[in-house]
């Protein structure tokens, strides 16, 4: 029986289907449901949270040594963070067949950049593999198993945002149990010593020779032929988009195993084809590639680099189909920006930080990036996680050298305080930066859905864990004032600010209230008042002065007739947040 | 292109817009068509727009579609239908929830929440169809059941009468909340034409 399945819960199916023992990844949109999907098999498959990315790939490739089947998988820039050990596996090879699940996001839907991550295939020579729905997603996995074995070689699995989110109709197979290969020491192979890495190199390109081999044999790259007069070389879903547009009316090669390229089956299908076009999502992966080996193709020069691709787009750059569309007035469009929760812990410490003045707060990748966002603006810069500490120091020694007087506060969540933040912290202190640093602890990595965390207390296959105690790790590193605070009190957090831009020194404040959002753990529950309660505007006392809505909570209106404000009880969780920013004692808090 | 019939959904996050999605996907493939569905993730949950795509019909490739192309637009709430027009065929249908949640700008009173948006949607798409599914929902005495009602005028609006709806929601909600959807689907189903 066929079943609608995301691209995500398809890779997950494939690798148990494989055979897969290990599965290790961060989460990050869109690759994060890719793990949770895999915890539905934890009875044949050893499912984790990693703290970061690397550290995904690098427990991945030890599985793989050991002689499992493992997988590791990620967002297009987590890639980035485990690029380290990746090229050097690029040149080891493996025991147990290993495939790295690289989730791009053309578009940035949810991302800051939109890097095209075939690249990384080709920059670390490994095999590399796109598939266009779910079905190829499930099917392709048990492949891409059968060539890194094959091969001895690494996979990189590249999906992208709309094969991961889709949901279309997959058939699924049985699991095919792979026995472990018995372990054998090959210092030879796998202990990458300079000696050895010389000696690893030109058995990489042989493999690559082979693949390429391969890649011209396989039926992952197939050839459809219709008419001769366009020929269309694609991948990933923009084949999806391409069939969308020509049908039956193009001839396609259809490529699933996109490095390396199978140069003698594109020249063979370049010779059948009058015009021939390129159509890729992002970058020239294939079109450049195609020019080098002397294959004239059109690609960019019609179909945009920058952004997601659709059936619209190439129909207008290929054929200049133009339809009619409906444009509506400027007046009744009114943008509808991400904002904080109503009752998110993060409000209240933005909400103190606002009335602080000349500091400079480097922010990073989570919910609380919206910190940046109206009426707050409370985050000066978000580059990738774990920077705000690191670029916090560096912007801290850069104002002290130069005799500029700011103060640098730098914002980071528990989860990527994990994830690299606490590296920065480590720099933080051995170089003595003068820097408050702020965890914003809400027991739970939340913008990406709650997944667990070294902080949370539980793994990702639901057994208890052991919590990483985020004040005595600080402590350990070597961090004098830290102190731990309720955010929902703003007395608290601004006193709390004042003792740390006055202290001397590396400063750590831990901001600790759950998400708004998250399941209550029994030790939550616990720990924290979480009774629910909304707060009320008393009319007679609102004199209109719409201070509370500069705490920016979707639960709070202005009303423009009445000069009142108002709280939406089905929204308000009772923070008191806003009853603390009143000046006139109008909010107060009843019970729900 | 080929004969495939799309369905934009188009919300805040929050209102069910997955679900409802879901619910339709799934009777759609219960029933042999070919379906795709898409959902716009990420930050969605912090009270941002959230849009789907449900294409279906004999063969479906895109999971996604361009500009001009919706044959019918779901609108959960009454200002985001607005930001989505521009993917409906002139010659299409809007289906508009005269619900309204103000976004980040309009509650800080940096801006109105626009009130020309029914009328001018009604000036460029002839077949342009309201429901109060609150007012409805809030009979059912749970206003979330806002999204399952939409859901049910939809069915209604593409004629697709000889699926087993009822199954659908059962295999899809938990058990308590099965009376009050499959209630809201035939409310919504009986309030359109």
């Amino acid at each position: 029986m066929k079943k609608l399945m995301t691209g995500n819960e398809a890779v997950a199916r494939g690798a148990f289907e494989a055979g897969v023992t290990f599965a290790s990844a961060y989460p990050g949109t869109p690759s994060t449901e890719i793990l949770e999907n895999m915890a539905q098999y934890k009875a044949d498959v050893y499912c984790e949270w990693a703290p970061n990315e690397k550290v995904a790939l690098e427990t991945a490739i030890g599985a793989s040594i050991a002689g499992a089947r493992s997988l590791a998988a990620m967002k297009h820039v987590g890639v980035n963070v485990a690029a380290d050990p990746l090229f050097t596996f690029g040149y080891t090879g493996v025991t147990g067949g290993m495939v790295l699940v690289s989730a791009d996001d053309p578009g940035c839907h949810s991302s800051q950049n939109e890097q095209d991550n075939r690249y990384y295939a080709k920059f670390a020579k490994i095999a590399c593999i796109e598939p266009s729905d779910s079905q190829e997603s499930l099917d392709f996995m048990k492949e891409a198993y059968k060539i890194s074995e094959d091969f001895d070689v690494a996979v990189l699995f590249r999906m992208t945002t709309r094969t991961c989110h889709s949901k279309t109709l997959v058939e699924e197979g049985e699991r095919v149990p792979v026995a472990m290969k018995e372990y054998v020491k090959q210092p030879g192979k796998y202990v990458a010593a300079p000696a050895t890495a010389k000696k690893l190199h030109p058995i990489v390109e042989d493999k690559l020779v082979a693949l390429e081999k391969f890649s011209n044999e396989t039926p992952l790259n197939r050839v459809e032929m219709n008419d001769k007069k366009i020929g269309i070389i694609t991948s990933g879903v923009a084949y999806q988009y391409a069939k969308e547009v020509f049908g039956d009316k193009a001839s396609y090669l259809k490529l699933g195993f996109t490095f390396p390229l199978p140069m003698d089956k594109i020249r063979a299908f370049a010779n059948e084809v009058e015009t021939l076009y390129v159509i890729e999502e992002l970058e020239p992966f294939i079109e450049e590639q195609m020019k080098v080996a002397g294959i004239d193709c059109i690609g960019k020069a019609v179909i945009p680099r920058i952004g997601e691709l659709n059936p619209d787009i190439i129909a207008k750059a290929i054929l200049g189909e133009d339809r009619p569309v409906v444009q509506m007035s400027e007046e009744s469009i009114v943008g509808r920006p991400p904002t904080l929760c109503a009752g998110c812990p993060h409000r209240g410490f933005f909400y103190a930080l606002t009335k602080k003045r000349n500091v400079m707060v480097t922010g990073d990748i989570g919910c609380y990036t919206l910190g940046a966002a109206e009426p707050l603006n409370m985050i000066d810069t978000v580059i990738d996680m774990g920077a705000s500490i690191s670029m916090g120091h560096g912007a801290a020694q850069a104002f002290a050298k130069n005799g500029v007087e700011k103060k640098v506060v730098s914002v980071i969540g528990d989860s990527t305080f994990f994830h690299t933040g606490v590296n920065s912290l480590m720099d933080v202190v051995y170089n003595g930066s003068n820097t408050v640093n702020v965890i914003l602890d809400n027991r739970i990595t939340g913008m990406t859905g709650h997944q667990e965390n070294p902080g949370s207390g539980y793994t990702l296959m639901g057994t208890r864990a052991k919590e990483i105690n985020i004040p005595a790790l600080c402590a350990a590193i070597g961090v004098e004032h830290i102190q731990t605070i309720n955010p929902l009190i703003l007395d608290d957090v601004s006193k709390a600010l004042d003792e740390a831009f006055a202290f001397e020194g590396p400063s750590v404040i831990i901001t600790r209230w759950p998400c708004v959002l998250k399941k209550f753990s029994p030790e939550d529950i616990k720990e924290f008042d979480l009774a629910p309660s909304v707060c009320e505007v008393i009319d007679e006392k609102c004199r209109g002065c719409r201070v509370c809505t500069k705490t920016g909570c979707p639960a709070i209106s202005f009303n423009k007739e009445t000069k009142l404000a108002s709280i939406d009880k089905t929204m308000c969780v009772g923070c008191e947040v806003c009853l603390q920013s009143c000046p006139f004692d109008a909010i107060e808090k009843v019970g729900k | 292109m080929s004969k495939t019939t799309n369905i934009l959904l188009s919300g805040v996050g929050g209102q069910g817009i997955i679900l409802a999605s879901k619910i339709l996907a799934t009777g759609l493939m219960n029933s042999g068509y070919d379906v795709k569905m898409s959902e716009v993730h990420g930050m969605a949950q912090r009270g941002g727009s959230v849009t789907t795509q449900v294409r279906f019909g004999e063969k479906v490739y895109s999971p996604i579609i361009g500009k001009g192309q919706a044959d019918i637009l779901v609108s959960f709430e009454e200002m985001e239908t607005a930001k989505w027009m521009e993917f409906v065929k002139p010659e299409g249908t809007v289906v508009i929830n005269t619900f309204r949640i103000p976004s980040a700008p309009i509650l800080i009173g940096k801006a109105d929440y626009p009130e020309g948006v029914i009328a001018e949607v009604k000036s460029n798409v002839e077949n342009t169809q309201l429901l109060d599914a609150a007012t409805m929902a809030k009979e059912l005495g749970n206003v979330k059941a806002m999204n399952v009602i939409m859901v049910g005028a939809l069915v209604k609006g593409l004629g697709l009468t000889d699926i087993n709806w009822e199954d659908v929601i059962k295999s899809l909600v938990k058990e308590k909340f099965i009376e009050l959807n499959v209630k809201a689907f035939n409310l919504g189903f009986n309030a359109v034409k």
